[in-house]
C-alpha cells in the first residue's frame, strides 16, 4: 500500500506577519490544504501530526496546542519536536501501519515573535560545554563549519555566491518568497563578512509561515484525486550534539537520503531525480546537502554551480522556489516549504517556475548547532 | 510539619543525606548556572487583538458561531468543534459564576504565600458551556468561596488599563 499526498495549503511566506497570530497562519494553510484535498478534517481525518519545537514557539508541550486550528479537537494528534519531513515520516509510517487512512502533517513559523533569536538558537547548545563561550551570535557555528568545509574541499567565494545569485533570482518567480533580488555575484562579494568566512547575504533570513499537507493511503488517494503524489521514501538521522565529533560534512543528510533513497528504490540519484529542494538556510550548505544527497560529487560542485547545471534550466534544477535563502528561515516549517516546492513541481503548479520533473527530493535539517536532518523523496 | 499559613499534614519523613545551602553556595555540588535571556512578542493576532482593546473599555467579547450556536469566549476566528470561521461579534457580561476552584497557599517557586490567591474557573454570563474565564476571587474570605457562588469583574480604573486580562483586579463575589 503506497502513500501519497492529496493536498497542500500554505500560507505565507513572509518577512513578519503583525496582523495574524501563528494559529490563524496555520488555519488558513490547514483550510487550503483540506479544501485541495476535498475532505472534512471533522470527518475524515484519522490523525495529525504538528511539527514544533517548543523553544521556538515562546510556550511548552505544544502537543496541546494542536488541535483547534487543524479541525483535531477530539482525534489522535501528537508533536514531533523536529522539522516538517520528520513529520512526513511519521505520518507515513502510521499510514503504511493502518493506523489512519488520512493523515496531516502541519508545521508553521512565526519566527517574528521571537525577541533574542540568538539567545534562543544558544539554548540548544551545551549549557556547560558551550554555551559559556565568547559573546557572538551563534552563526558563528555555522561560520566554523563552513570554514572548515570550503578548505576541506577548495571551494571559492565565488562559487558559494552563485548559491546565493541563484537562489535569491529563483525566487523572485515566486510570489511567496519575500527575500528574491536580482543579485549577482559582484553584490555577494560586496556583502559584509559578519562570520569570516560567511558573509551576511549567505544566511537565510527569518520568515513567517505555515504548512499543511493531507496524506492517504493508496486506496483513498486514488478516490480523491487524479494527481497523487507518492511519498516514495523517507529517511531521517542524527550525528551527535558534540561539535568536535560531528562530522562537519552533512553525514546526517547522507544517511538519511541513503534511507530515503533505498525505500524509493532509487539507486543512482544523479540521473533518477529532477529536482530538489535542498537547505540553504547557509550558502555553503547548499553545496554541502547536495554532495550528501548524491546529486553532486565531492570537488565538483562548485564547477557545476558556476555552469548553471543547478539553474531553472540546468540539468538538475535545485531550490527552485527560491530556497531559504530567497524564502527565509522558516524554522521547523523548513522542510515544509521544500516538500511544498516539490509537490507543486510534480502537480504541474508551480506558474513561472515550472520545470518537468517526475521525481523529486526535499532536505531539511535541524539548523545550528545540529547534525540532524530528514529527507522525503515524492514522485509521480 | 506545616507549609505556609496552613497545617497541611505529610506522612513520616524518611531521612536521607541533607544538603545545606551553605554547600549549594561552596560548591561542594558540582553546577553550572545560566540565565538564558530568551524572550518573545506574540501576535495576538484577529480575535484576541479585539479581546484585548475591548477589555480596554471595560467589555468582555465573544464571537459566536451560528451552526452549533456557541457564543464562544474567548473570541477565536474559527469555530472548532464546527471548523468555519466565526459569524458574528458578540459582547458578554463581566459576571459569571464560579464552576471550579482552589484556594492556593504556596507560590510558583514553592514557597509559601502571604496570602493565599483564591484561583477560580468563572463561567461567564452569556458565554456558551465550558466557555469560562480563569481568574482570581477577590473581596472575599477563601472558606465562603463555593462553585456556584455568583461572581462579578472588579476592574482597575480606566487609565490604569492596558490590554491585558489583568485589566480585571479579580471577581469578587454578587451579594444576595
Amino acid at each position: 500500500m503506497r502513500v501519497a499526498v492529496v493536498g497542500v495549503g500554505y500560507s505565507g511566506f513572509n518577512a513578519n506577519t503583525p496582523d495574524l497570530n501563528w494559529k490563524e497562519i496555520t488555519l488558513e494553510a490547514a483550510a487550503r490544504a483540506y479544501d485541495d484535498a476535498g475532505i472534512n478534517p471533522r470527518k475524515d481525518v484519522d490523525s495529525i501530526v504538528t511539527c514544533a519545537e517548543d523553544i521556538w514557539e515562546g510556550f511548552a508541550i505544544f502537543d496541546e496546542f494542536v488541535p483547534d486550528q487543524l479541525g483535531g479537537v477530539l482525534k489522535p494528534t501528537c508533536t514531533v519536536c523536529a522539522d516538517f519531513l520528520f513529520g512526513i515520516a511519521t505520518a507515513y509510517m502510521q499510514i503504511k501501519s493502518e493506523l489512519a487512512d488520512i493523515a496531516v502533517v502541519e508545521a508553521h513559523s512565526k519566527a517574528s515573535d521571537i525577541l533574542t533569536f540568538g539567545e534562543t538558537i544558544k539554548f540548544a547548545m551545551d549549557p556547560i560545554w558551550l554555551r559559556e563561550i565568547g559573546s557572538a551570535h551563534p552563526y558563528y557555528f555555522a561560520a566554523l563549519e563552513m570554514s572548515q568545509y570550503i578548505n576541506e574541499c577548495c571551494i571559492t567565494e565565488e562559487q558559494i555566491a552563485e548559491v546565493v545569485v541563484k537562489n535569491k533570482n529563483n525566487a523572485l518567480k515566486n510570489s511567496s518568497a519575500p527575500y528574491g533580488s536580482k543579485v549577482t555575484v559582484e553584490d555577494v562579494l560586496n556583502s559584509p563578512m559578519v562570520f569570516d568566512p560567511m558573509r551576511k547575504i549567505e544566511i537565510a533570513p527569518r520568515a513567517d509561515g505555515a504548512i499543511v499537507f493531507v496524506l492517504a493511503n493508496e486506496d483513498v488517494a486514488k478516490d480523491l484525486t487524479d494527481t497523487p503524489i507518492w511519498v516514495k521514501g523517507v529517511g531521517w538521522w542524527s550525528e551527535t550534539s558534540n561539535y568536535d565529533t560531528m562530522s562537519f560534512n552533512a553525514v546526517y543528510a547522507y544517511k538519511a537520503a541513503k534511507m530515503a533513497y533505498k525505500l524509493a528504490g532509487i539507486t543512482n540519484p544523479a540521473k533518477e531525480v529532477d529536482i530538489a529542494e535542498v537547505d540553504d538556510r547557509f550558502a555553503f550548505k547548499e553545496f554541502q546537502h547536495l554532495e550528501a544527497l548524491q546529486l553532486s560529487k565531492r570537488f565538483e560542485t562548485g564547477t557545476l554551480m558556476r555552469e548553471g547545471y543547478f539553474a531553472k534550466d540546468g540539468e538538475l534544477p535545485v531550490n527552485l522556489s527560491g530556497g531559504s535563502l530567497g524564502i527565509g528561515n522558516l524554522l521547523e516549517a523548513t522542510g515544509g516549504q521544500k516538500a511544498l516546492e516539490v509537490v507543486l513541481q510534480l502537480r504541474g503548479l508551480a506558474g513561472r517556475r515550472q520545470v518537468e520533473a517526475e521525481t523529486g527530493v526535499a532536505q531539511a535539517w535541524r539548523y545550528i548547532p545540529t547534525a540532524s536532518g530528514a529527507v522525503a523523496v515524492f514522485g509521480v | 510539619m506545616s507549609v505556609g499559613k496552613k497545617d497541611i499534614s505529610c506522612p513520616p519523613e524518611a531521612p536521607g543525606t541533607p544538603l545545606k545551602d551553605s554547600d549549594i553556595a561552596e560548591k561542594k555540588v558540582t553546577y553550572v548556572e545560566d540565565h538564558p535571556d530568551i524572550r518573545y512578542a506574540w501576535t495576538a493576532g484577529q480575535a484576541i487583538s479585539r479581546f484585548l482593546n475591548e477589555l480596554k473599555k471595560g467589555k468582555l467579547i465573544a464571537t459566536k458561531c451560528n451552526k452549533c450556536r456557541r457564543i464562544l469566549f474567548p473570541p477565536r476566528m474559527f469555530c472548532e468543534l464546527c471548523y468555519k470561521p466565526i459569524d458574528d461579534w458578540v459582547y458578554v457580561k463581566d459576571t459569571g459564576t464560579v464552576q471550579t476552584f482552589s484556594i492556593s497557599y504556596i507560590d510558583p517557586d514553592a514557597k509559601p504565600l502571604e496570602k493565599p490567591v483564591i484561583v477560580a474557573v468563572i463561567a461567564v454570563d452569556g458565554a456558551s458551556k465550558n466557555m469560562a474565564f480563569m481568574h482570581v476571587l477577590g473581596e472575599v474570605e477563601p472558606e465562603k468561596v463555593y462553585i456556584g457562588m455568583k461572581v462579578k469583574a472588579v476592574w482597575k480604573p480606566e487609565e490604569e488599563r492596558e490590554g491585558s486580562v489583568t485589566d480585571i483586579k479579580y471577581w469578587k463575589p454578587i451579594e444576595g
